[in-house]
């Protein structure tokens, strides 16, 4: 039987699509000139597009108990160990790396789903506070989602760093647009595959792929964006980018060489603190 | 029969207007009398100044590694009483050589600093919120001469809460392993700090105080409008034994603080201000690995529902714009009232509004006390000059206003339309834009209408309702059914482009520390 192969598609506002512009480019699996598939080059409306769609489902998120977050997260989970090998198969043939590595690669990967589905219920206590204030008032901090998330992915792939920099702004209630890593752009399909069926609200997580260098102006002026998770090697574009930043004080968290903590939730909430008084 | 009982009413009534008109002819002639206590009486109140009896020397250096050192440029700027314009004291004008010299004070002072147990740091910053303590008249009346604010509020808000910043954030310093459960911390290194001249030595103690008990070292520029009290408190932290270093103050204007945001061994900027500088310097800093700490602007939304206790609302709104002038980052100074009750609400709070004393910052009954400055006087009224050129209805409070020094009566504006320039821009003065709504998702829109999101206030005796509203603000700090409340276990802080980290409490700590 001939072999039915898949169409690398972006995944934004729920839905697989093709860049606008048309555009595609041949990607090649690592070290090799294979041509492993054309994938979508995004455009600026592209991006543009997913702003929309990640702005209007952020209230759909955050107002989610967060005992339903959990479960969601949860299900990714659930989502990504019955693609196991689809993902091994993938990174082996993208990146190069071997049966062992790729294996290690989604198995951590489907850890980190569990690690930090276990956070969005629980984060809240440990890093929010009832403040003793001096007087009779009943003052409490809250965590509370930041918004919109742009998620510029490094340069050298790692499906469980990526799916750890994707948690960690989805646990606080924030919807997230991630410019996937130009080492491996064809994930962006089969990665989505994994959230649209998982029960999350379409626009929450949004995949492209595409240059940097074209969109990252577009990125750190755009004012329904919220926060930068800067995850990319180039100190360079970072500075560019986060000095460009300022027109609407976007948060621009840099890189961490860490993972599975819960400090990196931290970045991507806001802290909101209520004052009562207390008294007859 | 129904008929009958109508005259009757009628009668009752015209009998009582004319017993009150009696009443009032009789009162007018007792006041020509004597000092007989009569209802409806003006009291007029006594001046009660406090006393000023304080040393304000004549001329300050710098305070670098321990010692007050001349500006390499021996350039001085004056430092005037905004309620009389006279001049209290000439500081000196930082320029980058300075700046300089104080980051290379702090930097050699760091490794020993931070090295020094938390229990021992701790104690240093004990030390000095008792001293503070101590001295706290002292500081409370040069914080009112140099800045123009109520005596009372220096008194009895701004230099307490000093002395609680520091002795709070002393108890922290043995003690960060518990502020991210199961998380190592380490301080960053040297920090610049650059404050404004609203709330001087308060800006200055919940900078300080958090990063010294987290182990780093700062060099502090207070506004070049209100130096007096931080270089007060550099020499508190002389007397307290802090070490050479850890503390450095350079005094001067814009020029001073961008040498400082430039400076390449500076690790973090913590900046208080205006949202446009905080742009300047994010932009600047950006292009650096420089930690940053925002505190920005605001235009707050005060929303009183009809279910609100009203003549509570109505003291939390004249707190939330009047207090310190209106120069208050977080002032609610967009009230929000359900429509429903618009006319008693503007009857109630004009009448409570004819009550503000506008005055002396030194007289102890004074409630609105001096503008900051000759330069913010004028910026109020252009805008208020602007805003009335928009539209809506406008009033001020009829009082007479001191013959020198910069004052301005509280005013406000009705009806304005939501784009106006009273309605969106910050005027960091006692002006209160006004406007209506209908509905709670009403009130939540139209507060988060706003670049800004630094705070927020609620009126409304339902509980279920307060929450509701809370969890739908988009902002840092609510207020519900207060305003204007500030604690140091209290975390204080904007979304939006009113800046990002906090400063008080558990949160306040973070912004001056690397999670391990």
């Amino acid at each position: 039987m001939l072999e039915v192969l898949k169409t690398v598609k972006m995944y934004s506002g729920g839905a697989f699509i093709r860049s606008e512009s048309g555009r595609t480019y041949p990607f090649f699996a690592k070290g090799t000139d294979k041509e492993y598939a054309r994938v979508c080059q995004a455009s600026r409306k592209d991006f543009r597009n997913s702003i929309v769609a990640a702005k209007e489902a952020v209230s759909k998120w955050a107002s989610k108990t967060a005992y339903n977050r959990s479960q969601i997260l949860y299900r990714m989970a659930e989502m990504m160990q019955g693609k196991y090998d689809e993902f091994e198969d993938l990174l082996e043939d993208t990146i190069g790396v071997s049966e062992d590595e790729a294996e290690a690669q989604v198995e951590a990967a489907i850890d980190t789903f569990v690690y930090y589905a276990g956070w969005c219920d629980k984060y809240q206590q440990a890093m929010g506070a009832v403040n003793p204030v001096a007087a009779p008032y009943h003052n409490f901090t809250t965590p509370e989602h930041m918004g919109v998330v742009v998620l510029v992915d490094s340069d050298k792939f790692s499906l469980p760093k990526l799916i750890d920099n994707i948690c960690t702004i989805l646990v606080g209630g924030n919807s997230v647009v991630a410019l996937v890593s130009k080492e491996c752009p064809a994930i962006v399909t089969t990665l989505g595959e994994v959230f649209a069926t998982s029960d999350l609200p379409a626009g929450v997580v949004n995949l492209l792929s595409g240059d940097l260098d074209e969109l990252k102006d577009h990125v750190s002026t755009h004012m329904e964006v919220n926060a930068i998770s800067f995850q990319n090697e180039n100190e360079e574009t970072y500075f560019d980018m986060r000095s460009a930043s300022i027109d609407n004080m976007k948060r621009i968290i840099p890189f961490k060489d860490k993972s599975k903590s819960l400090d990196l939730i931290l970045d991507f909430v806001e802290q909101k603190t209520v004052w009562h008084p207390i008294g007859y | 029969m129904t008929k009958k009982k109508t005259t009757k009413k009628k009668t009752k009534v015209k009998a009582k207007a004319t017993k009150s008109k009696a009443t009032k002819k009789t009162a007018k002639k007792t006041k020509a009398k004597a000092h007989k206590i009569k209802p409806g009486m003006v009291f007029e109140y006594d001046p009660a100044p406090e006393g000023v009896k304080v040393e304000i020397a004549a001329k300050y250096g710098h305070f670098i590694n321990g010692e007050f050192v001349n500006p390499k440029s021996g350039k001085y700027m004056e430092t005037l009483n905004p309620a009389t314009g006279e001049v209290l004291a000439k500081i000196a004008v930082g320029n980058a050589a300075d700046v300089d010299t104080a980051v290379k004070s702090a930097r050699a002072a760091f490794e020993k600093w931070s090295n020094l147990t938390g229990a021992e740091r701790g104690k240093y910053l004990f030390r000095i919120a008792r001293l503070i303590q101590e001295r706290s008249r002292e500081l409370a009346v040069i914080e009112t001469m140099d800045g123009g604010k109520p005596i009372k509020e220096a008194r009895d808000v701004d230099i307490p809460l000093v002395a609680q910043h520091f002795f709070y954030n002393a108890g922290w310093a043995d003690k960060l392993d518990y502020v991210v459960p199961g998380k190592e911390v380490k301080p960053l290194g040297v920090c610049g700090q650059i404050i404004p001249w609203n709330f001087p030595l308060l800006m200055a103690a919940w900078k300080i105080a958090p990063a010294l008990a987290t182990g780093n070292t700062v060099v502090l520029k207070p506004a070049e409008q209100t130096s007096l009290t931080a270089l007060r408190l550099a020499e508190i932290c002389k007397e307290a034994g802090l070490p050479d270093g850890v503390v450095n103050i350079i005094t001067g204007a814009g020029e001073t603080g961008a040498a400082l945001v430039d400076h390449k061994d500076v690790n973090k900027i913590a900046f208080t201000g205006s949202t446009d500088i905080g742009k300047l310097i994010a932009k600047n800093a950006g292009k650096t690995h420089k930690k940053l700490t925002m505190e920005l602007g605001g235009k707050s939304a005060n929303i009183i529902f009809a279910d609100a206790a009203i003549d509570q609302a109505i003291e939390g709104v004249v707190n939330g714009i009047y207090f310190n002038q209106g120069h208050v980052c977080c002032a609610g100074s967009r009230v929000l009232v359900e429509e429903s009750i618009k006319d008693v609400f503007i009857k109630k709070l004009q009448r409570r509004m004819k009550q503000i004393r506008v005055g002396n910052p030194l007289d102890k009954n004074t409630d609105l006390g001096a503008i900051n400055s000759k330069e913010q006087l004028v910026k109020i009224k252009e805008l208020v000059a602007k805003g009335k050129k928009e539209g809506g209805e406008f009033w001020q409070a009829d009082c007479t206003l001191p013959k020198k020094g910069n004052f301005c009566a509280p005013c406000y504006f009705v009806d304005q339309s939501a784009s106006s320039t009273i309605s969106r821009v910050e005027v960091f003065g006692p002006v209160l834009s006004i406007s209506t709504f209908r509905t709670p998702e009403e009130a939540i829109a139209k507060a988060n209408d706003t670049n800004y999101g630094l705070a927020a206030g609620i009126w409304s005796e339902k509980g279920s309702k307060v929450h509701k509203v809370a969890g739908g603000l988009r902002a840092g700090v609510i207020w519900a059914n207060t305003y204007n409340k500030f604690d140091a276990t209290s975390p204080f802080g904007g979304y939006k482009e009113s800046g990002y980290g906090r400063e008080g409490g558990k949160h306040g700590l973070l912004p001056y520390l690397e999670v391990k």
